[in-house]
Order: C-alpha cells, then sequence, then structure tokens
C-alpha cells in the first residue's frame, strides 16, 4: 500500500504510529523523502487528519493511515475534507474494538467508514481489498478516484491484511482516466482571482443547503459510476456468501471445499463497500435460497446485503467481533448446515 | 487441508528468527512461481514471548491465509511443542529442536525431525542462526521448496543487510541439511 502510494504520485503523508498498520508509516518514513515527497509523523491522529486537510487544499496527493482508534480520532478533519470536496486517501487497518480494543484484526469499523463516522450528510469511497496485490491496485486507484470525485476515499483494511506476506507484482502506475486539473488548489493568488477552501456556509442562509444538494448530487453520480465486486461460482448457486475484505477471500477458499463436495455455493465480495454493489445482490435475490453473511464484526456488512437483496432471501449470520476471524472450514461447516429455505424472510441471525 | 496447499507452521519464542525462516520458505515459494502467504501471530511483546508463523504453498489461489491444522511443523523451543503438538494434521511432520526441547511428540502418527539447531549455531559462532540450521534440515526432509531456492532467497533477503550474514546463513543451511536424524512412523 505505501509503495503504491508512493508510485501513485503522493507526496505527502502525515500519520501517528498505532498497531497494526505501523509498517506503512514506516516505509514511507524514508521512501516518501527518497521520492521527493514529504513524511511527518505527527503529533496526534487529529494533527495528522488537519494536515492532510491542509496538503490537500494545497493541490499535494495526500494520505494518512491509522487503526480503529486513530481513525476515530480522525473523524473531525474527515468530514471537514469531504465539506470541502477535498481528494485525500484515508487507510483503516481495523483491529479489534470498541475502545483501545486490541490488536488483532477486525471488521468492526464498517459503519463508521460507509456510513459516514463524522458529523453531516458526507460519503467517502470506501474500498475493501482482500489479497495484498488488490490492495496495491486499489491504492492507485483510490489516489485517482478521490481526485476525479475530489473526495476522500477510504481504504478498510484490516490486521490480517496489514500483517500478512504475500506475493506482489510492483505494476507501474497510469492513471484510469485524464484527470481534472486542480483548479480549487490554493497555491498563491497572485494574477488570479483568490480561490476560498472553506467548509463554513453561513450565508447566504441556504448556501449550506444548496451545498448539501450539491454534493448528494456528487454523491449519487459516484453510486451510479462506480462499483466493483467479485462474483464466485454464482451463476448456479443455492447458497450464496456475502463478505468483503479478508472474510470474502477465507470464504472464497470456503465455497471452493463446498464445491469439490458437490454443494452449489457461491461468494459475492463486494470490493467497493460505499458505492455498494447492488445489482449482484438483487440477481442472487432471484437465483439463490439463501445468504450467508460472514464478517469479522457483530453484524454491519450484513445490513447492507439486506438491503441490497430487499430482504428477498433468508440472510443468515456468521459473525463475531473483537478480534475473532473465520476459517474456511468453520464456514463450510455452516454452509452444509443449511438447510433449503423454509423460513420467512429476513430470518433470524445465528451467531 | 486441501491437496492443493501444504501447511506449515513455524513456532518458537520472540527472537529466534519464526518470521525470517516463514519469509524465506515464501520467498523461495516465489522464486518457484508458486503462490505464498505468510501470516505471523506474535503478541504486544518483544524479544522471549511467543511466536508463530504459518506460510501456506500452493499451485492454487489462497484464500484462508492461517490454519488450526498444519501439515507440517517446525518447533524452535518447548511451550511452542506443549501448544502445537496436539493441532498438526495426522500423518503430518514435526521437526524439534533437541537443545531447546526435552521430549519428542506423544502422538505415534507424525514423522519425526530432530536436531540440535541451537548447539549447532552455537558451535557456527552466532546462537541466532539456529532458525536457518533448522530450515535446512526441514528443506532437506521435506523438500517442499529447492534447497537452491532456499540459498537464493537467503542471498536476497540478507544481502541488503550485511553480506556476511549470507555466507553465514548459507553455512548454517548446509550444516542443518546434513546434521539430523529422523524417526520413522510407528507401525
Amino acid at each position: 500500500m505505501a509503495e503504491a502510494a508512493v508510485r501513485a504520485g503522493c507526496t505527502f503523508f502525515a500519520g501517528y504510529p498505532i498497531t497494526p498498520q505501523n509498517e506503512v508509516p514506516e516505509y514511507l518514513s524514508w521512501r516518501l523523502p527518497q521520492a521527493g515527497g514529504v513524511f511527518v509523523q505527527a503529533e496526534s491522529e487529529v494533527a495528522a487528519i488537519n494536515m492532510i486537510f491542509g496538503s490537500s487544499a494545497a493541490g499535494a496527493r495526500s494520505m494518512t493511515s491509522s487503526s480503529s482508534p486513530g481513525v476515530s480520532l480522525k473523524q473531525e478533519g474527515i468530514s471537514y475534507i469531504a465539506g470541502a470536496e477535498l481528494p485525500c486517501v484515508i487507510a483503516n487497518v481495523q483491529r479489534g474494538g470498541p475502545g483501545l480494543g486490541n490488536i488483532r484484526a477486525s471488521q468492526g469499523d464498517y459503519f463508521q467508514a460507509v456510513k459516514g463516522g463524522g458529523h453531516g450528510d458526507y460519503k467517502l469511497i470506501v474500498l475493501g481489498p482482500a489479497y495484498v496485490q488488490e490492495l496495491y491496485d486499489l491504492t492507485m486507484r483510490a489516489f485517482d478516484w478521490a481526485d476525479y470525485y475530489r473526495n476522500p476515499v477510504m481504504i478498510l483494511s484490516d490486521g490480517i491484511l496489514g500483517q500478512i506476506a504475500e506475493p506482489l507484482e510492483l505494476t507501474p502506475y497510469t492513471p484510469i482516466v485524464k484527470l481534472p486539473p486542480k483548479d480549487y488548489i490554493l497555491t498563491g493568488c497572485a494574477g488570479r482571482t483568490p480561490r476560498v477552501v472553506k467548509t463554513l456556509f453561513l450565508n447566504p442562509a441556504d448556501g449550506l443547503v444548496h451545498h448539501n444538494d450539491h454534493l448528494q448530487e456528487k454523491y449519487r453520480r459516484i453510486e451510479h459510476e462506480l462499483s466493483l465486486c467479485e462474483e464466485y461460482e454464482t451463476a448456479d448457486a443455492d447458497i450464496i456468501i456475502a463478505a468483503y475484505g479478508m472474510s470474502g477471500r477465507i470464504a472464497k477458499g470456503a465455497v471452493r471445499k463446498a464445491r469439490r463436495k458437490g454443494l452449489k455455493v457461491g461468494l459475492i465480495r463486494p470490493i467497493t463497500l460505499w458505492p455498494f454493489p447492488k445489482e449482484p445482490f438483487v440477481r442472487a435475490a432471484r437465483t439463490a435460497s439463501k445468504m450467508l453473511v460472514v464478517e469479522m464484526s457483530c453484524g454491519q456488512f450484513i445490513e447492507d446485503v439486506k438491503l441490497a437483496s430487499e430482504c428477498a432471501v433468508p440472510v443468515e449470520f456468521f459473525g463475531k467481533g473483537g478480534g475473532w476471524y473465520p476459517m474456511d472450514t468453520d464456514i463450510l461447516e455452516i454452509v452444509e448446515s443449511m438447510q433449503p429455505c423454509r423460513s420467512a424472510p429476513c430470518a433470524t441471525r445465528k451467531d | 487441508m486441501d491437496n492443493q496447499a501444504t501447511y506449515i507452521t513455524i513456532a518458537g519464542s520472540g527472537g529466534q528468527g519464526i518470521v525470517v525462516v516463514g519469509n524465506l520458505i515464501a520467498r523461495a515459494c516465489v522464486i518457484e512461481g508458486k503462490n505464498a502467504s505468510g501470516w505471523v501471530a506474535y503478541g504486544a511483546e518483544m524479544r522471549g514471548g511467543t511466536a508463530n508463523a504459518t506460510v501456506i504453498v500452493s499451485q492454487e489461489e489462497i484464500a484462508c491465509p492461517f490454519v488450526e491444522t498444519p501439515d507440517m511443523a517446525i518447533m524452535l523451543n518447548q511451550p511452542s511443542l506443549e501448544r502445537f503438538e496436539g493441532n498438526i494434521v495426522e500423518g503430518g511432520m514435526v521437526l524439534l529442536n533437541t537443545s531447546m526441547i526435552q521430549r519428542p511428540v506423544e502422538r505415534d502418527d507424525l514423522k519425526q525431525v530432530f536436531l540440535a539447531a541451537t548447539e549447532m549455531a552455537h558451535e557456527l559462532g552466532n546462537l541466532k542462526v539456529a532458525n536457518i540450521v533448522a530450515l535446512g534440515a526441514f528443506i532437506d526432509h521435506t523438500q517442499v521448496v529447492k534447497m537452491d531456492s532456499i540459498r537464493q532467497a537467503i542471498g536476497d533477503l540478507f544481502a541488503s543487510k550485511n553480506p556476511k550474514m549470507v555466507e553465514l546463513n548459507l553455512k548454517a543451511l548446509d550444516v542443518g541439511a546434513a546434521n539430523y536424524k529422523c524417526e520413522k512412523v510407528k507401525g
């Protein structure tokens, strides 16, 4: 992720240490200056996100990373950056919560990331990588989408992906689209009209209403244009597992094992968590008789699965919070125990 | 577990080079064009705490990056044996560092490989290479990757740090490969 950021042209990083994401600032502390960028170990997470606010307003491709408690601290700044429509990349290598929690992997910050952990009506583009290569590729895309939509992008990783070692192809960076010029950045106004980057709208009285309308319009456009999802063995699947990130990847192993046993099981693994890829779930609700959500939390992502599938099929749940992670063999066992559909839609959760 | 993958657990205490062993096996896999993933579990502790790494070697994409029942295990100290002995898959193999482990495993279905890795490392003049001595024996016995790939991986990993360490580690690898004992499975 750190190398992808450098290659994508990130020139400013500010962060504060926290396990399990310390490898990112450690790497960038020497690599970013080598590439001509600036690395700052800030005095706190709050300071780091506000440095990102400033550097992004000044036109730099900017990034911060942290883990759950640190990302909670950043929420005010994230709301400001979203309100000011500034691009930046924020990585959350999730760990167990609530509170200081532990340093094991978790997916307990899903709501915070996709529903908005800070105040006001804003949205982050949220990405849920499951493999090191995907994390690398998506980090590059994150900078592009941030600039293209002038919106913060969050990479919602977890402590397993943050600590794992896997083969990786260090592909060169090429922007996905021709990016618009940054005609809003503050570079000194000699010879041109001054620009203002702001989040306070007092005059006229309905100025903030119009600003919100504008933001919502942008969010609808992003929803329309951006959706990434892996579908695996879903075409004839009777039971469809829905899971993202690390649990999605583990679930894929369970699907493979189930298929070897002749069970018709498939997987939908959303890669963009906001916008949520609804269409595969609408299709799945027509063809499958049951769904199983697997997540490393007490049940957050499941709400979006139920909304996307409009509760047309029963959705069972396998997940726990606090640093728990599923084994593919556990998931397989549950899939084997799932009987053909008899119960009413929006079935009860099974913990 | 499934036939397509080999699951290896490396366990010992923090500072014994558990992560390095896992890293070298994984690098050797990549050199051979195989898929590999390395996953380290450790607590919030420094040298002396328990540490274990899981390496998965596979021809196909690796889904679950950890396993409860490894096929093979390298155990560098007694607490690792106590903790993981029961987890190894039936008919699996275990390598024991007899310098720091007082007894064989209490199961009769496992292939056992013994070597006094820490003592051999002491004779080589650097206790830190006990992990590589053990790795030498492990690779020679299991052939999970080629010894040449491990040699290349050692070159890649240590060259940037200290060229002298490459030489020492290659020597440690050879010593381990030449000096272990196997116990055949009973019955």
